[in-house]
């Protein structure tokens, strides 16, 4: 049985690091002495210079405005649980405490689950630190909800039950974009390396819909991904289709697509900045409890949506004419070519048709996460290796590949695997796959000769 | 040397028609080989043997395995199943490099040349226990270079056998079909193999050149060498080759001298078809070479990897 | 704007360590790919595993400084072998993703909070210099004119120059032998090759081993320049920004790497200088509503991307490459 949560907390994390003018850095950073807890100062104020501000405020599962909590004590560590201590605060009656930092690096913030008011309860499947890496010499603010335990330490089976849940739901995620790369590799060869900017793109756009026009994120991901579609088609004609008539070699348009990749992140930066930032919408969500498995009202809708995009993609493929075009050319293009097939149609569609659901994919973690310049380029190693794992090319493969490489990357964690580097478990299964099976799992054997 | 082979011929007249029949001196038997790709039965052979000293012509419809055969004799691929040796030393499982050293070198359909090496460094590529090649000998070149020379020598040689001498410094990429072929041929002479098998040497070929290659294959004999060819061009077949093994469907269909497969009507079924009664060189020779090179064309498609 | 920061900041990029270091795996990229077409995305972890040999060894352990520099290009061999024994027989393109995985598992797991004790966790390893250091003859920096270089850099940049130079006269030695003969031809038609009786499978292998060396030797002389080893050094743009330098000067040439890095570092370090001068001030020559001087170290990247693209496009085999013998427009 699993221990019910009474409240759901969120903390708000901001990170500031702001680089000292010549002024203040003569003054010296407050560092406030630990407290041993308890009674709840008036107001901390935000640290001069870099720190870590925290507020914490409870959600009070989705119902009425949330509520600061005062009285937690906070710790900010360096690298390491077992770190430095840096200095050590009583949240205020704002729910805030900020500890200045030295400055750029690996901080580690602990919350003692001990000072906490009674009723009030961790939730979600993280832990009562969190690790924090701060690196952008701008001022930042970043929230997102500290994942703290149940204080009864969660059962096996309830933390392989969540982590399943976030396997499959970032394994979707993969597979949406997973699937574009495919198809885009299956009909031209291309090994797209300027792919995870086509997930990024996805998330800006919305992003851009969404605070930029004022539209609500629903409508301003639909957009997104139409643009995303648009894009896909404008890049295919002005870029890729002028290369095959050029009669450029595969690698030289892998080369070309790392360029484009470098190309588009860092205008992504250039325009977007180096900072993490939220929607307008849907950031922080409370879970409900579906039998065994707890999900946000946010996480069924991406469930929904990637699910049923996969399915028609793939269903499309397999009955539409278009489909069976695509899976002809990706099959033989020469052939379809001269048996009267509009191969350079057929590819067109295939761009706006992976642009497009790999732009979802961006659209759907920006709902889920928050939207950076790199988040897809964070991602594509991932893709990649879904998409190698179930087999270079095939779409079911691709599918079958991201599902796994989710888990493994959520799952991982539960078996052992250091949870900073979560992603190095599924990685490892993709070479000790490929080496049983190199062909992947659903691909086939290649003829030689 | 003349005798030898006439004696190796002779020796053929003994052997029955049968599919898999058995040979006097043979170079390469091999049993009960299939190979599957996916649902199909691409290679099916219960019994095959290759008459040492001669030249077998392999031929048969599109489809019917030959080059699949090929692949699988010289280790390009793997069967399901199957036992063939080669000088009497059992293939399975030997990688396509030591088939080579073996003694016993392919050629391709699709020619392999190197199209970004010249001509003579092709050539040069195909000689066998370089020291050159070793890793931490390749450093220093006063340890290979009289042996270079040497094999050098030796191309030279071969490239004005196969008149290519004057091509010597091209790219080997601007080279016609033809001579491709023959490069491709000539290369594989620097193995010094005992068996070439050669995967339609004729495809893509020019009327012109035809005939010299011709003479080419027939000067491999005489010199002692054993030739198994794949081939579509029946004139070719006729004209050189000695014994002529007939695939359908991946298996061996029928076997017998170029004469009497021809008139067999097993064969006549499985791949002469329409124009088996008329004289092969009466058919109209552009309408032949249409649909090679529709073949060619379908064939290297597959090989584009998808 | 002060041209001559510009300037300064552009030759002493180019002649500098940082370009040697790029030199050095640009050198081993074009043995991989240049030579024999191997698909290496995971330079940086051939780098990062000697680094890290080198530096465990001599922090962690506590061991002497010429060990560490065995341990580390020992395990850039071993790293080789482990990814060759799967990968070399299948498709170019599994290599390529193989490579790349490892090098990112490298990177995550030396800077892993976990393994904090033996890698140092996210700030690397320290402490491991002073031998090399200590060999400086140097007494002063080097000033030609607007261009300068530090005491420290000046003996990295004699000691980086050298090994540029050793390795290239391997690579020019091998490369017009017999073997080199034979990994340009795996690079074109490895069946051809395997049909001559050569072992197709030894050769790639021997071939990744030594660009692998070439990429230890990199690693290693990046941390000695700077003096700490730093798992976020060695991430997949270095790899991608490595094969950028290869392709400027030209694949399957022996300089091309050498001088492709030089160029490479004259670019970004005259662009970014360029931009950062012309954003800094009061009033700046780039008004700051087009560009925040933050900005302007992102202009160099966005041209190395356009750039790298339009030289792929029109221009291939690089400055020096000769367009009819290189693996560009092979599978």
């Amino acid at each position: 049985m699993r221990l019910r949560l009474a409240a759901l907390l969120a903390a708000v994390l901001g990170i500031f690091i702001l680089l000292p003018s010549a002024s203040a850095s003569a003054e010296t950073t407050p560092t406030p002495s630990p407290s041993a807890g308890g009674a709840a100062p008036q107001q901390n104020p935000i640290v001069e210079g870099a720190n870590i501000t925290v507020t914490l405020k409870d959600l009070n599962e989705g119902k009425g405005e949330p509520k600061p909590i005062p009285g937690v004590t906070l710790t900010v560590l360096k690298d390491s649980k077992t770190g430095e201590e840096l200095g050590s605060q009583v949240t205020d009656q704002s729910g805030r405490v900020s500890i200045g930092i030295p400055g750029n690096g690996t901080y580690v913030v602990e919350l003692d689950p001990k000072t906490l008011p009674s009723g009030v309860k961790l939730s979600g499947a993280g832990a009562t630190t969190k690790t924090v890496q701060v690196k952008l010499a701008s001022s930042n603010f970043v929230t997102f909800p500290v994942g703290a335990r149940v204080i009864e330490k969660a059962s096996k089976a309830s933390e392989i039950v969540d982590g399943t849940r976030d396997g499959l739901k970032t394994g979707l995620l993969i597979a949406l974009a997973a699937l574009g790369l495919s198809l885009i590799f299956g009909t031209t060869g291309l090994t797209n390396f300027a792919h995870g900017e086509l997930i990024t793109l996805g998330a800006i756009l919305t992003y851009i819909f969404n605070r930029g026009v004022g539209l609500p994120v629903i409508f301003a991901g639909v957009l997104a991904v139409l643009a995303s579609a648009l894009f896909g088609y404008l890049q295919d004609r002005g870029l890729w289709r002028p290369l095959r008539r050029r009669g450029t070699g595969l690698i030289a348009m892998m080369i070309v697509s790392i360029g484009l990749a470098l190309l588009m992140r860092s205008i992504f930066q250039y325009g977007f900045g180096g900072s993490t930032r939220t929607l307008s919408e849907y950031v922080t969500q409370p879970r409900n409890s579906y039998g065994p498995i707890d999900l946000s009202n946010k996480e069924i809708a991406i469930f929904a949506v990637s699910i049923i995009a996969i399915t028609v993609t793939c269903v499309a493929l397999m009955r539409t004419r278009l489909g069976k075009a695509m899976r002809a050319v990706s099959d033989n293009p020469a052939l379809s070519a001269s048996s009267g097939m509009r191969v350079d149609g057929v590819i067109s569609s295939v761009w706006i048709l992976g642009t497009a659901l790999t732009g979802l994919a961006g659209v759907l973690l920006a709902v889920q996460q928050q939207v950076n310049f790199n988040m897809g380029f964070n991602l594509l190693l991932l893709v990649f290796a879904g998409v190698t794992l179930g087999g270079l090319g095939t779409i079911w493969g691709a599918l079958v590949g991201s599902l796994i490489i989710g888990l493994m990357v959520e799952l991982g964690p539960v078996f052992g695997v250091p949870a900073s580097i979560k992603e190095v478990g599924a990685l490892v299964v993709l070479i000790l796959i490929l080496l049983v099976r190199p062909q992947g799992i659903l691909g086939k054997a290649q003829r030689i000769g | 040397m003349a005798a030898e082979i006439s004696e190796a011929r002779a020796a053929l007249a003994g052997v029955s028609s049968e599919p898999g029949a058995s040979k006097p001196d043979p170079i390469v038997t091999g049993s009960n080989i299939t190979r599957t790709f996916g649902g199909l039965k691409a290679v099916d052979v219960d019994k095959i043997e290759i008459q040492r000293g001669v030249i077998t012509a392999l031929i048969g419809p599109n489809g019917a395995g030959k080059t699949t055969l090929f692949n699988l004799l010289t280790g390009f691929d793997e069967p399901d199943a199957g036992d063939w040796s080669f000088n009497g030393k059992a293939l399975a499982k030997v990688p396509a490099y030591k088939v080579a050293r073996l003694g016993m070198v392919r050629t391709f359909q699709l020619t392999k040349v190197l199209s970004k090496l010249t001509v003579i460094e092709n050539m040069r590529l195909g000689a066998t226990g370089q020291r050159g090649e070793k890793f931490f000998s390749a450093a220093f070149k006063s340890l290979w270079r009289s042996q270079e020379d040497a094999n050098t020598a030796r191309a030279d040689d071969l490239l004005q056998r196969f008149k290519l001498d004057e091509k010597r410094e091209d790219f080997a990429g601007s080279l016609s079909g033809g001579q491709r072929k023959l490069l491709e041929m000539a290369r594989a002479l620097m193995v010094d193999p005992e068996l070439i098998m050669l995967d339609e040497p004729m495809a893509g070929v020019n009327p012109a050149l035809k005939q010299s290659l011709l003479g080419h294959v027939k000067s491999l004999r005489d010199e002692g060498r054993t030739v198994l060819f794949v081939e579509h061009d029946m004139d070719m077949v006729r004209d050189i080759s000695d014994w002529v093994i007939v695939m359908a469907q991946g298996q061996i269909v029928a076997e017998g001298t170029p004469q009497s497969v021809m008139a067999d009507q097993r064969v006549i079924d499985a791949y002469l078809g329409a124009h088996h009664d008329t004289d092969i060189t009466n058919i109209d020779l552009a309408e032949l070479e249409q649909e090679a090179e529709a073949e060619l064309a379908a064939e290297s498609n597959e090989e584009t990897p998808s | 704007m002060d041209f001559g920061t510009i300037i300064d900041a552009a030759f002493s990029a180019a002649f500098g360590p940082q370009a040697i270091v790029f030199a050095l795996a640009a050198i081993g990229l074009n043995v991989h790919f240049g030579y024999t077409g191997l698909l290496n995305f995971g330079q940086a972890g051939f780098m990062s595993v000697a680094a890290f040999g080198l530096a465990v060894t001599v922090v962690t352990w506590d061991l002497p400084f010429w060990l560490g520099l065995i341990v580390g290009m020992f395990a850039a061999i071993v790293l080789a072998l482990v990814l060759g024994v799967p990968t070399l027989r299948l498709r170019a393109d599994y290599l390529a993703i193989v490579t790349i995985a490892s090098a990112e598992i490298l990177r995550l797991c030396f800077g892993a909070v976990e393994f904090k004790d033996t890698f140092g966790g996210s700030n690397g390893l320290t402490g491991f210099v002073r031998p090399y250091q200590k060999l400086n003859p140097y007494n002063d920096g080097l000033t030609l004119g607007v261009v300068s270089f530090s005491r420290s850099d000046l003996w990295s940049i004699t000691v980086g120059w050298t090994l540029v130079a050793i390795c290239c006269l391997i690579v020019w030695a091998l490369m017009r032998s017999p073997w080199g003969r034979v990994l340009k031809s795996i690079r074109e038609d490895e069946d051809a090759v395997r049909s001559l009786g050569k072992n197709v499978f030894a050769y790639k292998m021997q071939a990744l081993v030594l660009g692998g060396v070439f990429g230890g030797i990199a690693g290693i002389f990046h941390i000695l320049k700077q003096g700490s080893s730093v798992p976020t050094d060695f991430n997949t743009t270095f790899t991608f920004y490595a094969y950028a330098a290869l392709l400027i000067g030209g694949a399957a040439r022996v300089l091309g790497p050498v001088v492709g890095s030089m160029i490479f570092w004259f670019l970004i370090a005259g662009i970014g200088s360029f931009f950062s001068e012309a954003t800094k001030g009061a009033d700046p020559v780039i008004p700051n509503w087009i560009m925040q001087p933050d900005q302007a170290s992102l202009i160099r990247l966005i041209l190395l991307g356009l750039g790298l693209m339009l030289l792929m496009i029109f221009r291939p085999q690089g400055i020096f490459g000769d367009r009819r013998e290189i693996a560009i427009d092979g599978r």
